[in-house]
């Protein structure tokens, strides 16, 4: 079905009876064209996007809990394209135009809101650094502008220019970044590839992979074996361990970031706000929660939860950023799994093993890159060329040395 | 996650700060060539499960712990001195 207001006003009047689930509940066939390991965004965009751009519709998604139960349901759902570096660059400016015409190309109203996104600085230094910024996004083809302490008082008033430590210089305002419905996503990728006729096996966990002489043949589940002459890895913190089961081993730690919600609250956070001085950035939900969050908690881990410290830098943070926050409540507060390179960039390439795929590397911003991910492993998977904006990612960089380290911190995957 | 510093008995987790992979100890000769760098550089087994991980109390005694913690549950099974863990890894090569 097609929704539109016309559907609306007639399932209105018909007690609702017309909707229907967004997908169907497929067994597993035998064998396809490409599986995805990965009910998640990206894999689901994947699939989305082999059937859309490729007319590669014998595709399964194969996922091992509920669809959108990782990762996608569990970020701060910021988008955005203001990355410096060649290679990471060219990439997020697709993807932001992807995101730009995703409600449209979906037919799913997946909350798409460009309320910008504010990167402060606290320092000259800093206030360069950001200009530089600007104008590679600029020259990128997206937008940036620079904003002057004056201008940042009329733009942002509550937030306190004056902190002692961290005085507030100025800011570079990224307009067309914003949030998303992290869920909505999952569910309109899905619901879009189901109509092309694409697979979604819920419940359905890899549990080895059927390799000979070299080549993928298929997986092994927990339904069966399930055979495919090609397989695509899009399985965001698990990926060290998914690979595993090829015999692959990845330049991947996997570590917990923490995020945040307070109490639903009336308006009062008009954009997304990068704090300079340390890693934190808050926003306000539709709902009027403060989504909020800072840096990762810097060891290994596949707890799905963190630790007291890092919580605490980020109240910290939040309170020398804005301090009028102090008198809201935090409602809750979860921990999601990360797989953080050794560059602090993704990887989309082939692996060692003929038809088998990765997607993932993705550190803390994985949401932002859901369109493109799924656009550029769809053009690998099909063509077995990597699409021009996402050539850099290559698992054999760190061999090379072409690292994307858009941080500067070296092979600390827990500094990035 | 408390750990247990073998100087300075149990510290909360802000004192301590993450050095990454216990594999760091083992740096390879100059001359073993670009595979084994590449290895000991970028790879990573990143286990779930008991994982032997670098740990310095950079705000305490400033030592270097060898830690075997499950990534799991954030149960931290042993520590001691990276000092006395590569010493007794050179023993045993010998």
């Amino acid at each position: 079905m097609h929704y539109s207001a016309w559907q609306i006003f007639k399932n209105g009047l018909t007690g609702g009876s017309g909707w229907k689930p967004f997908w169907r509940t497929p067994e597993p066939k035998k064998k396809y064209d490409i599986i995805i390991i990965g009910g998640g965004g990206h894999g689901l965009a994947t699939a989305y996007y082999l059937a859309k751009n490729h007319g590669i519709n014998n595709v399964a998604v194969l996922e091992k809990g509920y669809l959108g139960g990782g990762n996608v349901g569990r970020n701060t759902t910021i988008v955005r394209a203001n990355y410096l570096l060649d290679g990471n660059s060219q990439f997020f400016s697709h993807s932001l135009k992807l995101w730009e015409g995703m409600e449209k190309e979906l037919n799913f109203n997946t909350m798409m809101s460009q309320r910008g996104i504010l990167s402060l600085g606290h320092s000259d230094g800093q206030m360069d650094s950001l200009a530089r910024r600007g104008n590679m996004m600029i020259s990128q083809g997206d937008d940036a502008e620079l904003l002057s302490k004056e201008q940042l008082k009329e733009f942002v008033p509550y937030v306190n220019q004056e902190d002692p430590r961290f005085p507030i210089y100025g800011g570079l305002l990224h307009k067309r970044g914003g949030t998303a419905r992290h869920d909505a996503v999952a569910w309109g990728y899905a619901r879009a590839a189901d109509r092309l006729g694409v697979d979604i096996i819920q419940n359905c966990e890899v549990t080895g992979m059927v390799i000979s002489n070299g080549t993928i043949t298929g997986v092994e589940t927990n339904k069966g074996i399930i055979k495919a002459d090609k397989v695509g890895m899009a399985v965001a913190g698990r990926t060290s361990q998914v690979a595993s089961m090829a015999g692959l081993k990845l330049p991947i730690e996997s570590h917990v970031l923490q995020a945040f919600v307070s109490e639903g609250l009336k308006p009062c956070i008009n954009c997304e706000i990068s704090w300079g001085a340390e890693l934190f950035y808050i926003s306000q939900s539709d709902k009027g929660g403060l989504v909020f969050g800072g840096d990762i908690d810097k060891y290994n881990t596949y707890a799905a939860r963190g630790n007291l410290p890092a919580m605490e830098n980020v109240m910290e943070a939040a309170m020398a950023l804005m301090p009028m926050i102090g008198k809201a409540k935090v409602l809750r507060s979860w921990g999601g799994i990360v797989d953080m390179t050794m560059d602090g960039s993704p990887i989309i390439d082939k692996t060692a093993i003929t038809g088998l795929y990765l997607d993932g590397g993705w550190c803390y911003g994985g949401f932002k890159a859901t369109p493109a991910s799924g656009w550029c492993f769809a053009h690998l998977l099909a063509t077995d060329i990597h699409h021009d904006v996402a050539e850099k990612f290559r698992l054999d960089r760190f061999e090379k040395g072409y690292l994307l380290d858009e941080e500067a911190t070296g092979a600390t995957p827990n500094l990035h | 996650m408390r750990i247990i510093c073998p100087i300075c008995g149990e510290r909360d987790l802000r004192e301590f700060h993450y050095e990454g992979s216990s594999k760091l100890i083992d740096r390879p000769d100059a001359g073993a060539g670009l595979a084994a760098f590449h290895d000991y550089v970028y790879i990573r087994d990143n286990i779930a499960g008991i994982n032997e991980e670098l740990w310095s109390h950079e705000y305490g005694c400033r030592g270097w712990l060898l830690v075997s913690r499950d990534t799991n549950t954030h149960e931290i099974m042993s520590t001691e001195l990276a000092r006395d863990a590569k010493f007794k890894r050179s023993e045993n090569e010998t």
